[in-house]
């Protein structure tokens, strides 16, 4: 016979009789919820990489030290990128008899493609967005260049051969970044002006830059096409090469992103793998008969194998569908919150859709169903011939390897997938083993409840096996949700307070050491708290070990980069708060004579430096050698000043430096700056407000994020509560009409049912906090390496919410049993 | 005395419709019957001669499409679901071909269950009673799944005697015992029935089982003929 034929005929008559509408819904669900979440986070995903890209000023930056040539500008104009090009170097700008070294950028019309300009019309005045760039003849000034030269707005300037005209104060200019200590102020300038100053001479140190913006393909493309025809002097920046603190936001986001879906995923599985039993069960007549008509147990197999493959085929594409609109609803409702709008949906998650909705389907729903082809054709003759259940082995590890499968691109990181998985896999056994215990304690205090409380105590506890699974699914959709919420408000807060309303917003930089005790008791008198000056000593890391350093041994750019610029050196008796030993031991006070280094973990990865090597480097002409005794964690996102490589006060004290601080000050406080330039000129104070207002907003999108991917979670928890409630529509049913024959109002049928969700909502409650809780523990503990407090809330409100979800959706899910008639007492079962 | 007051339960032009897929199905056809206190009644017919749908009218478990039910002096008709309800647990009992227990109940606390929705306060104590009379003090805590058909059945009676009804409904009773186990169910029943001068609505296929009944009446073609 024609199996495949007779698998369409059957899922078109099966579907009809309502009995794979179930399956099929769930994998709709499944996949919807799923590609849902895909499309969104792929757009969302996008759109917080542009914001990134605002840092860059662009998309992607070529920088060079020679003249860019054109090739690389006519591929990008065939790529149809926007193309803005711009020379920077320093220079001295002259006024009167003062000078000043300024960082200056010449820059054509398209700049910034990414991001926005902010000037202000005088010094101190309001600040304003500006999409213009100053007209040739005329410049925009960082305000410490107008304090420097004691100028002002509408003043004139020297700069090379030319004199400009200061037309505006520029407050900010998003890819301002670099190396945030030793930019001089900067001068803005019109690129057409460049000639004219004379100041593009060969040999002049002069860094070219091609900004380039674009759809995220066509930036990958030119991206690759740039890494095979790189000039030597040339480096490339995109987003992921941007700031440490924006990629580590990147990265966690994606990280939580990648753990909801892969958990929604899960989720979906468990609704699947229960309709699926369901329909098997039902099924066991049906194949008894085809068997005793003639059909061998390989085809029987096979029909419902193609059902499954056509059913999850159908699914998955009409899911992918609804998973498009909702995603376009979901976006339409975030447009309110969000100036910015997203990038067009790509096609990527229609085919992950599909993928993940088959292996979902055939990882959960085979199982049971390859159990109809064992059914005995005796069957017709004694209907207590079931066959053997599936070994349960079988089916977990069929749900692990979906889940290994389908993690990985989910989360773009395997050690994350695998800790979701063995974490759900833990959970949920934990989950069921605990609800098992807790359901046989509670079946004790069944003979002294009243009615409706020992009818609803009774359905949980004597449907214990259900009522695990229930509780277990649930309880790993809860669990989720409380780490989504919960959890997530404790760690995303806590990672939020890392960037605490007070964090430092000013940096003072080239303070004189003769300065630090004037500056320490002034701003001790001012803010009315002691602040600290740290040393800070630039050096040139020459060897490692005796073997030179040489920055083109570094396959890594950043590396590279690393290698070839002069480091930030402090020395310090105490380690500084915010950072942690991860090996070896801090030296004790300023015993020791022989010098030592401290080195952060990441550089030291970076550079190939480990514990016990010895680092010479070159400072002010002189050469120092120290062993690297430990190795350090540091919060960067603190804004703290902090250093790479910090030294025993022994090894570095007699060298020549300068002093840095960062500190906090409130808006109305700013006067006290003004104070303390005046008393001493030659300080630098740095305002990274702006810098930090950048960071918050990206983390507020961020956490946004995650919060409509929390709905698609919830959603799917939804699912599988109904898919429980609705493997036990049946006996329900049964159960109802009887009670109502036996004379049991509406009323009295409702609070047993009231009772019985509220105690699984109780139950899955308390389990789900636990679980939360210690899942909560060891994130913080080995993944976010952060100090957590639990929340004492996770008590009340898990089992309250649970309740909430668990009792209006059970009733929704069993208000048919409500109208059940009577009647049904008295038909054939 | 009124003479409606001498019937406990009287079915006027009583009729059932159903919509089905050849049009309009007949399954009742204006039926008249009326029973006295303490009477025993066998419904007797083919399968599907709509004996199942008559008692379920005459308990208030159904709405008739034509016609009414007047059970203890009410009718029916003028009742909501809600107090139809009410009906059922304060005046009648049930005895069903496949028992119906409730699964996730012990014997005891099925046979409570119909107190327990009246709001009785010794439910338990009562059921108590009841279960020891059906020979199954024994097993008061044990669950329907532990239980033999017999057995099952017999906590089944004990339910529906719990609540002191004036009338038992009995749909098939024996029907899926062996004849042995069924023997000895009917005379509980019986015994029971005599003991608590319940009026007795029973549906049955078995000869011998109607032949116990007081009255006998036959169900065809939506008709109800007495068999004297
Ligand atoms: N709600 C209904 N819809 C359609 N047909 C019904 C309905 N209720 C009963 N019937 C039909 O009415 C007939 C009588 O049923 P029933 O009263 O159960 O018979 P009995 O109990 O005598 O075997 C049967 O043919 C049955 O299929
Ligand atoms: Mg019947």
């Amino acid at each position: 016979m024609n199996t495949f034929k007779f698998a369409s005929v059957s899922l078109t008559r099966d579907w009809h009789s309502g009995e794979l509408r179930l399956i099929g819904i769930s994998i709709l669900i499944a996949v919807a919820c799923l590609s849902s979440v895909n499309f969104f986070t792929d757009r969302v995903r996008r759109a917080t990489e542009r914001q990134a890209t605002e840092l860059l000023a662009a998309d992607l930056v070529l920088i060079s030290s020679a003249k860019i040539r054109k090739e690389y500008i006519t591929k990008a104009d065939q790529a149809h990128l926007t193309v803005s090009l711009n020379e920077s170097f320093r220079s001295v700008v002259t006024k009167d008899d003062k000078l000043e070294l300024t960082e200056v950028k010449a820059v054509d019309t398209n700049y910034p493609i990414r991001g926005r300009l902010r000037t202000s019309d005088y010094l101190l005045g309001a600040e304003q967005y500006n999409d213009s760039i100053p007209a040739p003849g005329s410049v925009w000034v960082d305000s410490r260049l107008l304090q420097a030269l004691q100028v002002q707005v509408g003043d004139s300037i020297n700069l090379g051969a030319m004199a400009f005209v200061i037309d505006k104060v520029l407050t900010y200019e998003p890819d301002r970044g670099g190396d945030l200590f030793n930019i001089a102020p900067r001068l803005l300038m019109n690129r057409t002006d460049l000639d004219a100053t004379g100041l593009i001479l060969p040999g002049s140190r002069i860094k070219y830059r091609l900004l380039l913006g674009g759809d995220s393909e066509a930036i990958d493309q030119y991206r690759a096409y740039i890494n095979t025809n790189k000039d030597d002097h040339m480096r490339v920046q995109g987003i992921k090469d941007a700031r440490p603190e924006i990629k580590s936001a990147l990265e966690r986001a994606e990280q939580f992103l990648g753990l909801a879906a892969l958990v929604s995923i899960a989720l979906a599985g468990l609704a699947i793998a229960m309709s699926a039993q369901r329909f098997a069960i039902r099924h066991y007549d049906n194949c008894a008969i085809m068997r005793c008509l003639g059909l061998q147990q390989k085809q029987i197999s096979r029909i419902y194998l193609y059902q499954l493959l056509m059913l999850g085929l159908i699914c998955s594409l009409a899911g992918c569908l609804i998973g498009y609109f909702v995603q376009a609803a979901l976006t339409q409702l975030m447009s309110g919150l969000s100036q910015q709008t997203l990038p067009k949906p790509s096609w990527l998650p229609v085919l992950s859709g599909l993928f993940a909705g088959l292996i979902t389907v055939l990882a959960f729903a085979l199982p049971p169903l390859m159990r109809l082809g064992a059914v005995s054709p005796l069957r017709v003759l004694r209907r207590d011939l079931t066959p053997l259940p599936v070994n349960n082995y079988l089916i977990y590890s069929l749900a692990v390897l979906a889940l290994m499968l389908l993690g990985p691109w989910q989360a773009d990181n395997i050690s994350l997938t695998l800790y979701t998985v063995s974490g759900l896999f833990l959970t949920a056994i934990l989950l069921a083993l605990a609800a098992k215990y807790m359901l046989a304690l509670l079946a004790r205090l069944q003979p002294h409840l009243k009615m409706a409380a020992r009818y609803g105590l009774a359905n949980v506890t004597r449907r214990s096996n259900h009522s695990i699974v229930q509780i277990m699914g649930i309880g790993i959709g809860i669990t989720v949700m409380l780490l989504l919420t919960l959890v997530r408000t404790d760690l995303l807060e806590n990672w939020q307070n890392r960037l605490p309303e007070d964090a430092p917003n000013y940096f003072l930089i080239n303070i004189q050491p003769d300065q630090v005790d004037g500056v320490k008791s002034f701003l001790a008198h001012a803010l009315q708290y002691e602040i600290e000056l740290y040393p800070m000593i630039r050096g040139r890391l020459t060897k490692i070990n005796d073997v030179a350093v040489n920055p083109d041994d570094y396959e890594n750019p950043r590396a590279s980069r690393l290698a070839a610029r002069e480091f930030n050196l402090s020395y310090a008796t105490k380690m500084q708060a915010d950072n942690r030993l991860v090996a070896g031991r801090w030296w004790t006070g300023e015993s020791t004579v022989e010098p030592y280094f401290s080195v952060e973990e990441g550089i030291a990865e970076t550079l190939g430096i480990n514990m016990g090597d010895t680092l010479t480097y070159s400072i002010a002409g002189q050469e120092i050698s120290g062993h690297v005794i430990n190795l350090r964690w540091v919060e960067w996102d603190s804004f703290h000043v902090n250093f790479f490589v910090v030294s025993n006060p022994a090894a570095l004290k007699t060298y020549p430096g300068t002093f840095i601080s960062s500190f906090y000050i409130p808006e109305s406080k700013r006067s006290i700056l003004i104070g303390l330039v005046g008393k001493y000129p030659s300080i630098t104070i740095l305002d990274v407000d702006a810098l930090l207002a950048q960071v918050r907003t990206i983390m507020n999108q961020v956490v946004r994020t995650i919060e409509f991917v929390f709905i698609f979670t919830l959603l799917t928890g939804i699912a599988v509560l109904f898919a429980t409630l609705q493997s036990t529509h049946d006996a329900r049913t049964q159960e109802s009409a009887l009670m109502s024959a036996l004379g049991a109002n509406r009323k009295q049928i409702i609070s047993g049912l009231v009772a019985e969700f509220m105690l699984l909502g109780l139950i899955t409650g308390l389990l789900s906090a636990i679980a939360a809780s210690v899942i909560e523990l060891a994130l913080a503990v080995f993944i976010f390496k952060m100090d957590i407090v639990i929340n004492p809330l996770i008590w009340l409100i898990a089992p309250v919410v649970c309740c909430l979800i668990i009792v209006p959706t059970g009733l929704f899910g069993t208000r048919k049993v409500l109208s059940v008639s009577p009647m049904l007492i008295l038909k054939k079962t | 005395m009124d003479s409606e007051n001498n019937y406990i339960v009287q079915a006027l032009g009583l009729g059932k419709q159903v919509a089905s897929p050849e049009g309009t199905l007949i399954i009742l056809d204006a039926i008249n019957l009326a029973i006295k206190k303490g009477e025993s009644l066998a419904i007797i017919g083919i399968s599907g001669s709509g004996k199942s749908t008559l008692l379920g009218l005459l308990a208030g478990l159904d709405r008739p499409t034509t016609g009414k039910v007047i059970l203890n002096g009410t009718d029916l008709n003028q009742l909501d679901e809600d107090g139809r309800a009410l009906i059922r647990n304060q005046v009648v009992g049930f005895v069903f071909q496949s028992f119906h227990l409730l699964p996730n109940l012990t014997a005891l606390e099925n046979t409570a269950l119909p107190l327990e929705l009246a709001g009785a306060e010794q439910a338990d104590a009562m059921a108590m009673q009841k279960l020891q009379a059906v020979g199954l003090a024994e097993r008061i805590h044990h669950y329907p799944n532990q239980l033999s058909g017999g057995e099952q059945q017999r906590v089944a009676i004990a339910r529906a005697f719990a609540g002191n009804p004036q009338i038992l409904f009995a749909d098939e009773p024996t029907g899926n015992l062996d004849h042995k186990t069924a023997q000895r169910i009917i005379d509980l029943l019986f015994d029971l029935n005599k003991e608590n001068s319940t009026t007795l609505i029973m549906v049955t296929h078995d000869h011998a089982i109607a032949d116990h009944c007081d009255r006998q009446v036959v169900m065809a073609g939506g008709q109800l003929t007495e068999n004297l």
